[in-house]
């Protein structure tokens, strides 16, 4: 096992230089220089020259490169151009947020991905699979950020049982568990768990079709197993897929929460790149765009990893 | 039974029920995409589907003649009127401008945004997973292991990023999501190749002196195409999402020109004014999302595709 890790490891470190690579690119993909935003239109060509050198924009891109990368893994990400704080404490501080919105999302959208999936399964080509399949087909169909202003229009706006935006009752950026801040909290993380939860009960659904229509199981009800026995088992047959998807949901669901954080003004990575995005502090836009890139690389390994120790039929070599 | 191995076995079916020795009362076989095109009339969900992206295709193109009213022309007086309103049908949006009329002309920007990248992506990918997967080996192998570089990044977040840096635009959202499926599609493409290239009938091509780029256009491209055709199909949704959602975020369609993503942002703050208004251009995404994917699944099983 120790062995297939390694394996793993090396395999993976390509693939994390290349996406380091790309998120260095990014700042150079972009249009116009990457000081304009800091530099007052009327300054002189000695402040722009020193400017650059202080960036090191005045040097060829692979020594800027090498330079960035050194001290990316010394956990130096830079400094904001709009804030002029370290880019690594203000996206460590904004993905501890995403990363509790992101998690009770995937947690919602498992367990009732998992209920529909097997409830469709068991009984196939029932009212409750048809059921079960429009909303895995509504899961992955619905523009999320339009689902998230519905919500709102619905339980804040009209009913107003509900918080319409922001992480807590004192606006504050941080979320803790608590009533006042759960209730925060139950607005994006339904509208995001839909998403998981279509694809989950797809799968699942699949799944547990599959393995009912397998020889063994037909052996164990035959040696008079009960219907709760045989489920036992489809569940341990089931399991180390759903949980890897869910895995990577989790990874989809925190790279991809820019638009839900956006509609409820989570103070999230979402927020943050949205912040970057438009004030163009490519600084933080990269840094945050690498460190999600980079959690969704070790998300997927430690996922591969899990799903090959849970499930003796993968082979490890 | 895998993908290329159906697609495979029934244009052979084809082959012989059109042989001359086909029995007289044997049916002349409707080939491929005949069976194909037969399976998918049958299934109603699909047919409903594609009829309503018939219509939304047919009001883009035609919307500019028949708006009923102008729908760039504003009032600062009839400002978010109500649905069912007796001169606004739908109501008017926060500048007072009809709201029926620009969800038709928005329409044109939606789907082109949301379908063209699919398309380039399609042509490319299809390219590249081809090519890789036929000719294998180091080609292969520095091919996919840079596409695996972008299969680290989760979609919407590449989107993002790439809309980020390169700036708002019409043109910078559909290079960003050209982008992200790329990627996607030439794995599939890559993986239906690999499947087929050891083939007998590959072998006999090579054997009767076809070129590999030959090889590649006749034999490898009719056999895998189906496949990721429809896998591609089921890009269109997520496009069309994610297209919107760019220029909701301000990253794609820029005012004044209507876009159901667009407008959908600068509707949010009349949530509490007029809800039902606010909430109709996400509600057109979603009809036309959905259509693609329900049209997509018929054309899956249509064509026996296995997930």
């Amino acid at each position: 096992m120790l062995l297939y890790i390694l394996k793993r490891l090396v395999t993976v470190t390509p693939v994390a230089f290349g996406v380091s690579v790309v998120c260095f690119l990014l700042v150079h993909l972009a249009p116009g220089d990457p000081l304009s935003a800091v530099l007052p239109a009327d300054a002189t060509q000695a402040t722009i020259d020193e400017m650059r050198a202080s960036y090191g924009f005045d040097k060829p891109l692979p020594v800027q490169y090498a330079i960035w990368l050194w001290h990316v893994l010394h956990g130096d990400l830079g400094v904001s151009i709009a804030t002029g704080r370290p880019v690594a404490q203000e996206v460590g501080r904004a993905v501890v947020n995403s990363l509790i919105l992101a998690s009770v999302a995937t947690l919602i959208g498992f367990t009732f991905g998992v209920l529909f999936g097997f409830v469709a399964g068991y009984h196939r080509n029932s009212i409750l699979d048809r059921v079960a399949s429009a909303l895995s087909v509504f899961g992955v169909s619905v523009p999320h950020y339009w689902l998230g202003m519905v919500l709102v229009i619905v339980f804040s706006a009209t009913l107003g049982w509900l918080p319409p935006t922001g992480a807590g009752p004192d606006g504050s950026g941080n979320w803790r568990p608590d009533f006042e801040h759960l209730r925060y909290i139950i607005l994006p993380a339904v509208t995001m768990a839909v998403i998981p939860m279509g694809i989950i009960a797809r799968t699942v659904r699949a799944l547990v079709a599959d393995i009912l229509g397998q020889d063994f199981v037909e052996a164990l009800r035959a040696k008079g197993m009960s219907e709760f026995g045989v489920f036992k088992h489809v569940v341990r047959n089931a399991a180390p897929t759903a949980l890897a998807i869910m895995g990577l949901q989790l990874g989809y669901l925190l790279g991809g929460s820019i638009l839900i954080e956006t509609v409820f003004a989570w103070p999230g990575t979402g927020f943050l790149l949205n912040a970057a995005i438009f004030q163009r502090d490519l600084p933080l836009l990269q840094g945050s765009i690498l460190v999600l890139a980079m959690f969704f690389v070790a998300l997927n390994l430690i996922v591969d990893v899990m799903q090959t120790a849970l499930d003796p039929r993968i082979e490890r070599g | 039974m895998t993908a290329p191995l159906t697609a495979a076995s029934v244009a052979l079916d084809g082959t012989l029920a059109a042989g001359p020795d086909a029995p007289e009362a044997f049916v002349a076989s409707r080939g491929f995409w005949g069976h194909v095109g037969h399976r998918l009339v049958r299934d109603p969900v699909a047919m409903a589907a594609g009829a309503v992206i018939v219509i939304v295709i047919a009001i883009a193109i035609l919307s500019p003649w028949i708006t009923p009213m102008d729908p760039y022309k504003g009032s600062m007086l009839r400002r978010l009127k109500p649905v069912g309103d007796a001169t606004y049908w739908l109501g008017s949006d926060e500048l007072g401008r009809d709201m029926i009329s620009r969800l038709m002309l928005g329409s044109r920007l939606s789907l082109f945004m949301g379908v063209t990248p699919v398309l380039i992506a399609f042509v490319l990918g299809s390219g590249i997973g081809i090519l890789a997967g036929y000719v294998g080996g180091w080609t292969n192998t520095i091919l996919m292991r840079t596409i695996d570089v972008f299969f680290a990044f989760p979609s919407v977040l590449l989107a993002i990023a790439l809309s980020g840096a390169l700036g708002a635009g019409i043109f910078n959202s559909i290079v960003s999501l050209t982008c992200v499926f790329v990627p996607q599609i030439a794995r599939v493409a890559e993986s239906v190749t690999t499947g087929i290239r050891r083939r007998d009938y590959i072998d006999a091509a090579k054997l009767s002196g076809a070129s590999a780029l030959t090889i590649m256009r006749v034999q490898v491209l009719g056999n895998v195409i189906g496949p990721i055709f429809v896998y591609s199909t089921g890009l269109i949704s997520v496009s069309m999402i994610l297209a919107s959602g760019l220029s909701f975020l301000g990253l794609g369609v820029r005012p004044p020109e209507p876009e159901w993503g667009l407008m959908l942002n600068t509707l949010r703050t009349a949530i509490y004014v007029n809800p039902l208004v606010a909430a109709l251009p996400g509600l057109a995404i979603f009809l036309v999302s959905i259509s693609f994917n329900l049209f997509s699944d018929g054309l899956r099983s249509a064509m026996e595709i296995r997930q």
